[in-house]
């Protein structure tokens, strides 16, 4: 097996009064995806947060490659690899498809490797290339998660963290994205996906992790989740 | 719905994109700085004050435009580091005889302390509250300055020595033009060459989304603070040379009303672009000046004037491309 990259280890966060993590525990794997699934308000979104932290972790820990970064501020958990895609995709309007890619580049001090990854994220995403010029808020639904996923990339990601990018999308783009989300990971890219769309993601993760009411309540191998009509059906609906 | 069809550009566009040719570009400054250099021989000694005074303007503009335009940070009591300037340089020269050169060095930390002083509590704010707390802080200024002896209470401080440089006595209206005349120079230049920067491109992100930014490494506390600090310093540069070219400042020279006068000139202009910015300073300056024969109404016929323009161009005379 790899080596572990990320660790969350008993994490709790609160909004206020509200308890959102119940103590979550998660690894992800180098090289793999891993997919974090469950319903509506029950704690995906938040646990990505508290990794990249966005959320401060009441308690517990979080760990890159061994070392905390639970009490690191948000920008320098990101220098360090750890790139938050969010959900609703953060696309900054008014500005151009490559000014929005640039800005995942930001940290990125060298100017060649800069050129040869937005190279690499337009041979991904070839419309992107196609619309480089334009307002990104022109762009639709799929080709903004493309975007958002591209300007992750510039990055230079050691983990990618994908919140949701299914949402919102008509189903032949779902099928696309998730198509690109396989390829990234074949090419290097270590992934944690959170989805509502339960079915395609355990078709795609290496692991699953399922989240209910801030607990991971099941996890194992993607295969055999899958299998389990049970857990499908309890926790994540059908979708 | 949202076809984009090939509109026309307007006549406002079509001007803008030919004054923003990089070959023309030249050209502009070349007869800018010429104009800058003959106007005190041609102008009588009035209008030479007044664009003495727009030359002000502008520099506290450019200033303004830093936290304003580029960070997006409104802030409505900017006139607090230009006091902060003027009333240290005042206070330095007039009570404790310090050269005025020597004295600018201390001015300008004193308006960057100022500035994180103002940023660092705002950091969180956005929009309103903010709008709230910096115009707090600069009705906050202005009553120290008004309260304290050390600044001369509410007459404020008067007999500020006029600076001379290599031996010459920067006294008369035209030297104190050239005087304004390089520091708006030197304003545009720095404002220039921070619109291209990293730091540039660190508040156009934050301006845009902030939490985008910061997943993206961008650290909000820095960028944010250091346009505070960047407009203060562009404040007090035009509040020490104010102070010794009227020889005189008093409290009233900072009121709420200063602040909301650069910030119009800013807005009307078009925030973030930098042209606009100083067409806009000198719009504020010396459209009351030009309306002038028309006595008591002309407050009143200037106001219609910038509601109009608001109206017709309501992202500013010259909008930023980038916002």
């Amino acid at each position: 097996m790899s080596e572990t990259i990320l660790t969350v280890d008993r994490v709790t966060a609160f909004y206020g009064q509200i308890q959102a993590l119940r103590g979550v525990s998660l690894e992800v794997r180098k090289g793999q995806i891993v997919t974090l699934l469950g319903s509506n308000g029950a704690g995906k979104s938040t646990t990505l947060k508290t990794i990249s932290g966005l959320v401060r972790a009441q308690s517990g820990d979080v760990s890159l490659a061994g070392d905390s970064i639970k009490s690191l501020p948000a920008h320098d958990i990101a220098r360090l690899g750890v790139v938050h895609v969010p959900e609703g995709r953060c696309i900054l309007r008014g500005l151009s498809v490559k000014e929005n890619l640039e800005l995942g580049a930001f940290t990125v001090k060298d100017a060649a490797t800069r050129r040869r990854r937005i190279e690499e994220v337009y041979a991904l995403f070839p419309i992107l290339a196609e619309r480089r010029h334009q307002d990104a808020s022109l762009l639709s639904g799929g080709q903004q998660q493309m975007l958002a996923m591209g300007r992750g990339l510039m990055h230079g990601p050691r983990v990618m963290l994908l919140d949701e990018p299914s949402m919102g999308l008509a189903p032949k783009l779902v099928t696309e994205i998730m198509r690109i989300i396989k390829r990234l990971n074949e090419a290097g890219t270590t992934i944690l996906l959170v989805e509502q769309n339960a079915r395609l993601a355990l078709r795609l993760a290496h692991y699953a992790y399922v989240i209910e009411n801030g607990e991971i309540c099941s996890q194992g191998d993607a295969a055999t989740l899958r299998e389990d009509e049970s857990i499908v059906q309890a926790y994540l609906g059908v979708a | 719905m949202a076809t984009d069809e090939a509109r026309r550009p307007t006549p406002f566009e079509r001007l803008y994109a030919y004054l923003d040719a990089p070959n023309r570009r030249h050209t502009v400054h070349v007869i800018i700085i010429l104009l800058l250099i003959v106007t005190p021989f041609i102008a009588n000694q009035y209008t030479t004050v007044i664009l003495t005074n727009a030359l002000l303007y502008v520099v506290l503009c450019l200033g303004l435009n830093i936290v304003v335009g580029y960070a997006g940070l409104l802030d409505l009591g900017y006139a607090a580091f230009f006091a902060v300037g003027a009333y240290t340089i005042g206070i330095l020269t007039q009570q404790f005889g310090v050269n005025f050169w020597l004295a600018i060095p201390f001015a300008i930390v004193a308006a960057a302390v100022a500035g994180v002083v103002i940023g660092a509590p705002t950091l969180r704010l956005r929009s309103d509250y903010l709008a709230i707390v910096t115009l707090g802080f600069g009705e906050i200024v202005r009553f120290t300055a008004r309260n304290l002896e050390i600044t001369g209470g509410a007459s404020g401080l008067f007999a500020i020595p006029e600076p001379s440089l290599f031996g010459w006595r920067i006294d008369s209206a035209s030297d104190f033009f050239y005087v304004f005349a390089v520091l708006a120079v030197l304003a545009y230049i720095a404002s220039q060459r921070l619109y291209h920067s990293r730091l540039g491109r660190a508040w156009l992100y934050v301006r845009h989304d902030e939490d985008a930014a910061e997943a993206m490494g961008i650290d909000r506390v820095r960028t944010k603070l250091s346009a505070y600090i960047i407009g203060a310093i562009f404040g007090a540069m035009g509040g020490i040379f104010f102070s010794v070219n009227l020889g005189a400042i008093s409290p009233e020279s900072f009121s709420f009303e200063q602040s909301v006068m650069i910030l119009l000139a800013v807005v009307l202009g078009g925030m973030g672009k930098i042209p606009g910015v100083i067409l806009g300073a000198f719009i504020i300056v010396l459209g009351p000046e030009l309306l002038r024969d028309l006595d008591s109404l002309r407050l009143l016929v200037f106001a219609v004037l910038l509601l109009l323009i608001m109206l017709f161009r309501p992202s500013g005379i010259w909008p930023d491309k980038r916002s």
